[in-house]
């Protein structure tokens, strides 16, 4: 029975994950592979060629989606490392404000954030209305509706999930380390390089995880920002889902794209050195 | 210009080194100003409680912290403002500060990597470093896969395979157990002997330095108040705070007249005092006896209390008459006579030279 405990205490979340997790991802498989329409349903024929056309048509929109979600993912990174380093090692007693602050947006939906950025972007809007008033931009220039737009909403979104593993990773690191290599001859570039970033990669893993998948599967950016060249898989697959009432090509194009993160991922994994990885997050 | 000989320059020497801090807006002094020489190849300690600013004055010489006043120099170079990375010593940390993401050898390597030294080089001396402290064969090792006394050689090495002119050791035997730090305290002074570097060791440990320092200085309250071997400091202690922090001591405070301190119905000599005074006297001096010696010893009458058995001496509690309570240790050897209970009135005598009368400055 004592032995038995832990497995026990585990169960609830074991069912929860089979119920909502395993269950769906089941039924969506075998939707993916039925044929059929939405008035006479729809009946499983094991057509794997549903992959093949959904594929086929909406390859732009899954390779654009990578792109966006990549380049959003470096923009996170470039802003996010010293955002974290500065909160860490210079945020002295006020981090916990400073941490506050960067969560403070999460108070607002997601969805009117975007929405406020849209505003926020608009070609009469605060922003360019006025340096356009003052004839600092000419008059045609415009953000919105561009891949410009899609990827600074992105990035603005997802920013704080990068921020936050790498805090945590840098705040972990032992000031007397640094201060060993500066004793043993390193300069501040040097003891950076050599310790300090190699101690907060497995920051640098998480926080890239957590934001490169939601970024690329994200529909409300491009929806809301972008225009109808800047269309992303997120987006199809809404379409396909709740407008077209397609629900194989729509459970396909999810499948597709998760293989795809997940295989990213991996590859990702071993370049990174999972070993490294998981042994520095280990410790 | 006549050739400067460094075996004559003072490995290290602070010149009135103060460091002041702001802690809520009110000016704090870790350090108040401290003067030190310590000599080219010297085991050199710096003792004292927590808080006493030891740490701090060895973070000053490392570079790690720069002085409010005063100068810092290294073998005659005012190197005040110099960064660490600049200044050629190296330190071995109290929790070690091993790179946890790098394998012994690059541990030890590290230093020689900055100053790009040639690997071949890098290859010979990491080797006989590893040697010395006894670790060859573990270079793959990652830091988290040893024993504290492993890591502690690690660091030791890190630091001493980059040949500095002083090593700074902060409190490097604090993390381990007693056995294992008998056995590390010998095994320094060894390395220090076969490399024949400047060491730099801070503690809060009396019975550490005693053991392994050439010279101790013993610190309070961001001074130095007593700089010594270890046998001064133990038999002359400078004041009641030296007498106090180093082992057990007696303090007996009277008035004396004509070198004779009168107390309680016996006499304790301290030549040449007149006055206020108080003297020091180690318990392990007094002699304890249940008649009255004879000679020109100091000798003051008491009575026993407690009494403790500690294996290899007897410690008792005497009290006297002015209500001072005097500890003396007593060897179990073979012909000890005494056998002093609990409430016998006794004599306690001790030759006058192992009293000591202090300038009480300040009091533990």
């Amino acid at each position: 029975m004592k032995r038995l405990t832990p497995y026990l205490l585990a169960l609830p979340s074991w069912m929860w994950l089979a119920v909502f997790l395993v269950v769906p991802l089941a039924a969506m498989a075998s939707v993916s592979l039925q044929t059929g329409n939405a008035i006479d349903g729809f009946a499983m024929t094991f057509s794997f060629s549903n992959y093949a056309d959904a594929l086929g048509r909406y390859s732009t929109q899954l390779v654009r989606s990578l792109w966006y979600g990549g380049l959003a993912t470096v923009a996170m990174l470039v802003i996010g490392y010293p955002v974290a380093y500065w909160i860490a090692f210079k945020g002295g007693s006020r981090k916990s404000v400073y941490l506050f602050l960067l969560l403070l947006p999460f108070f607002v939906s997601f969805v009117l954030r975007t929405i406020s950025w849209g505003f926020l972007l608009a070609d009469d809007g605060v922003l360019f209305g006025t340096l356009k008033g003052w004839g600092l931009l000419p008059a045609d220039f415009h953000v919105l509706a561009t891949t410009v737009a899609v990827v600074g909403g992105l990035t603005y979104n997802f920013l704080p999930f990068m921020i936050l593993p790498i805090y945590v990773a840098l705040e972990r690191v032992d000031p007397r380390v640094v201060e060993a290599a500066y004793d043993l001859y390193a300069s501040r570039t040097a003891a950076f390089r050599r310790v300090v970033l190699p101690l907060s990669l497995p920051g640098v893993f998480a926080g890239v995880l957590m934001t490169f998948v939601p970024a690329t599967a994200d529909p409300v950016n491009a929806q809301v920002l972008g225009g109808t060249g800047n269309t992303m898989i997120g987006n199809i697959i809404q379409t396909e889902y709740l407008t077209n009432l397609n629900y194989p090509t729509a459970s396909a194009l999810s499948f597709t794209l998760m293989a795809v993160l997940l295989i990213g991922i991996f590859i990702y994994a071993r370049a990174l050195g999972t070993e490294n990885v998981l042994e520095a997050a280990a410790r | 210009m006549a050739e400067l000989n460094r075996a004559e320059l003072n490995a290290i020497e602070l010149d009135g080194v103060v460091k002041e801090y702001l802690s809520h807006g009110e000016v704090v002094q870790a350090v108040k100003g401290v003067t030190l020489d310590i000599a080219e190849g010297e085991f050199f300690s710096l003792l004292g409680p927590s808080g006493c600013g030891k740490t701090t004055t060895m973070r000053m010489i490392a570079g790690f912290e720069e002085p409010s006043r005063g100068v810092v120099r290294l073998h005659g170079a005012d190197v005040t403002n110099v960064p660490p990375n600049k200044r050629d010593i190296n330190m071995v940390f109290q929790s070690y500060a091993l790179f946890p993401h790098m394998n012994v050898w690059d541990n030890v390597a590290f230093g020689l990597k900055q100053r790009r030294t040639p690997q071949e080089e890098i290859r010979r001396r990491v080797g006989e470093m590893l040697e010395i402290v006894d670790l060859a064969g573990r270079e793959k090792r990652r830091p988290r896969e040893m024993s504290g006394g492993q890591q502690q050689r690690v660091a030791l090495a890190r630091a001493l395979v980059n040949r500095p002119r002083a090593l700074l050791l902060d409190e490097p035997l604090g993390a381990l157990d007693l056995k294992l730090r008998q056995a590390m305290q010998i095994e320094l002074k060894r390395i220090q002997r076969e490399v024949g570097i400047t060491f730099v060791y801070v503690t809060h440990d009396q019975s550490e330095a005693l053991t392994m320092s050439d010279r101790i200085a013993v610190m309070n309250d961001g001074l130095v108040e007593q700089l010594g071997g270890p046998r001064e400091i133990y038999e002359k202690p400078a004041s009641a705070f030296v007498a106090g922090f180093i082992g057990t001591s007696n303090l007996l405070t009277g008035v004396a007249a004509g070198g004779v301190l009168e107390l309680g119905g016996g006499r304790v000599l301290v030549p040449g005092r007149d006055g206020e005074v108080t003297v020091t006297v180690r318990p392990e001096k007094i002699t304890i006896s249940l008649d009255k010696p004879d000679g020109e010893v100091s000798v003051v009458p008491g009575t026993v209390g407690e009494v403790v058995y500690l294996g290899t001496y007897n410690s008792y509690a005497v009290r006297l008459g002015d209500g001072t309570e005097v500890t003396v240790f007593q060897q179990n050897a073979h012909d000890a006579t005494t056998t002093a209970e609990r409430g016998d009135p006794v004599w306690l005598s001790w030759p006058a030279q192992h009293s000591y009368a202090i300038g009480s400055r300040s009091t533990p």
